[in-house]
């Protein structure tokens, strides 16, 4: 009993940390592009990765459903490739919430990015280092607030999503039955008090991430004065 | 060819069009120099390769960039301080200035850690973050960060301009010091005259993004027909040695090669200093005889050289020759014509004012 009553949320923290150091792999280097790029695809590309923020989650779960689906291109591929279909496994909710969150990573990063002076950069080149060491001790040690806030969004973000997570994760106890949706069970059968206890512990929780993240950030802003 | 540092570049910017065409000595400060807007800041970031413009760029023989090829700014061995000094926030001084530093070979460092940390007087200020640094100290350090490269090429771009006065003159002397002792070439963008004066062996005179005159700084000063609008700041600069003081008057007694001067004592000044000193012009009027009945100190014959109208209507300018020395003197035409002053004539030049270049 009490081995399933803590398993959606050792699930949800599994899920938001997978999710959190992915995105930080595939959103930093997004992030720095757009940060940097002049040419004209950058608008596209930043529309495109802006998409969750307005899209009901619904919308994305029915196309990622179809897409990852025995007919989907990427369902016929996972399934060539061994994997079987993502939708109702773990893999697929991680896929899909990395989708779902691209925006929490890559927005924050660009503009930490866009905030660290060209002529830093300019003065490491003529201090010999190469662009990738450019990137790598002066532009990423001077985004480092925008890492931490990117962090805490993403991985907070993904806690909070449901309705992604319905649409092509379903309910299975242990593989996809996160949180939120624990919490919509228990509603539907009527479990209040055990909807209760996850729900105030998500408000506590989120209330927690929030504080500490403006504290940091006020913080870094200070010691940037000092 | 291999001993000297060549610079061609054409191309439109906002506001002006670049076109140069320069070889510049390889050894001492040469100044870029000419008001806002003229292209300098520009020419010397299109050199560094920090602005890729068409154009080539040679400096002791090696190509930095020619028509089909472009080194980039991180594998060409110059070093670039910027005005705004550009030191890395997050990292303390001591890191800021390794950072080059660690990027060079040790078999290729011409310039020890310790030696720099010397010369600019950073001993005490290593452990420091820049945020906490006044301005001069952030200068000197950027000076230091950018020594330790052991470049082949030193660039400046105005690295003065953003100090107050007294940080100046805290900075002049060590640039000075860099100048007399290290074989660097330094290319110094300015726009003051002061700085130009004190610190540049050669001078390239910038208007528009097009050079309009260039030379060793002395004979370019000397120019009646300089295209470049000095005006009220046209004057020469003389080299010379502190020969003696008198402390009676608060004098010292400036000797050149064509003449000698009193200058006001100043307490720094000890005899056998070389010095420079900036005499202006419109500083410079001229006698037909020695008088001695006069407040003038400073009394030099010369030899005319030249008479050219200046820029102003109603104005000459007069080239003379004191010994092998040009001075220039700023006239107005009726004058001219009056005493008849004319390329051979013998005159006394009575000095009004004379600066100590500081």
């Amino acid at each position: 009993m009490i081995e399933t009553y803590w398993d959606p949320v050792w699930l949800t923290l599994r899920l938001a940390t997978t999710t959190t150091l992915l995105l930080l792999l595939i959103g930093t280097p997004i992030a720095w592009w757009l940060a940097r790029s002049r040419r004209w695809l950058r608008q596209p590309v930043a529309a495109i990765v802006a998409l969750p923020l307005v899209l009901p989650p619904t919308v994305l779960g029915f196309y990622l459903l179809l897409v990852m689906g025995p007919d989907g291109w990427v369902g016929q591929m996972t399934q060539s490739l061994g994997i079987g279909l993502l939708p109702f496994t773990f893999e697929g909710l991680v896929v899909a919430s990395v989708i779902y969150s691209l925006p929490f990573t890559v927005q924050p990063l660009q503009n930490a990015f866009e905030a660290v002076g060209e002529g830093f950069m300019e003065a490491a080149s003529t201090l010999r280092a190469a662009p990738w060491e450019r990137f790598l001790f002066i532009a990423v040690p001077l985004a480092r607030n925008g890492f931490l806030t990117a962090s805490v969004l993403t991985f907070a973000h993904t806690i909070g999503e449901f309705g992604v997570i319905l649409m092509i994760g379903g309910n299975i106890p242990g593989e996809t039955k996160v949180l939120s949706v624990a919490i919509y069970d228990h509603v539907e059968s009527l479990e209040y008090a055990q909807a209760h206890w996850l729900s105030a512990g998500m408000v506590v929780f989120s209330f927690v991430v929030l504080v500490t993240l403006y504290a940091l950030n006020g913080k870094a802003r200070a010691g940037a004065l000092r | 060819m291999t001993t000297t540092i060549h610079a061609r570049f054409r191309c439109a910017f906002p506001g002006f069009d670049l076109d140069v065409d320069l070889t510049l000595p390889s050894t001492g400060i040469t100044a870029l120099f000419g008001h806002s807007g003229c292209g300098k800041t520009t020419l010397l970031r299109c050199m560094a390769g920090l602005q890729n413009a068409p154009g080539t760029m040679t400096v002791l023989g090696e190509p930095w960039q020619t028509e089909e090829f472009f080194r980039p700014v991180h594998k060409r061995p110059l070093a670039y301080v910027f005005q705004e000094t550009q030191l890395f926030p997050h990292l303390n001084v001591r890191k800021n200035l390794e950072f080059g530093y660690r990027r060079i070979p040790a078999s290729e460092r011409q310039i020890e850690f310790d030696d720099a940390v010397r010369w600019l007087g950073l001993e005490s200020h290593l452990a420091r973050m820049p945020a906490g640094l006044s301005g001069g100290e952030r200068q000197r350090v950027a000076i230091a960060r950018a020594l330790l490269t052991s470049p082949r090429l030193l660039l400046m771009d105005e690295p003065l301009s953003a100090l107050d006065r007294a940080s100046k003159q805290d900075i002049l002397p060590y640039l000075e010091r860099l100048r007399d002792t290290l074989a660097i070439p330094i290319i110094y963008v300015s726009h003051s005259t002061p700085e130009v004066a004190r610190l540049a062996d050669h001078i390239v005179m910038m208007e528009d993004g097009r050079v309009v005159a260039q030379g060793p700084l002395q004979e370019t000063l000397a120019r009646t027909n300089n295209p470049f609008r000095l005006e009220d700041d046209a004057g020469v600069l003389l080299e010379g040695r502190i020969d003696h003081l008198d402390p009676r008057w608060h004098l010292a007694l400036f000797q050149f090669d064509g003449g000698q001067l009193w200058l006001r004592q100043d307490d720094r000044l000890t005899p056998g200093d070389r010095v420079r000193v900036q005499v202006l012009a419109r500083d410079i009027s001229l006698a037909l005889a020695e008088h001695s009945d006069q407040s003038i100190q400073n009394l030099v014959p010369a030899i005319i050289d030249q008479v050219d109208p200046d820029v102003a209507p109603g104005v000459s300018l007069v080239r003379l020759l004191a010994g092998p020395t040009p001075l220039l003197s700023r006239l107005t035409t009726r004058a001219v014509d009056q005493l008849a002053l004319a390329p051979g004539k013998n005159v006394w030049m009575q000095i009004k004012s004379v600066a100590l270049v500081d």
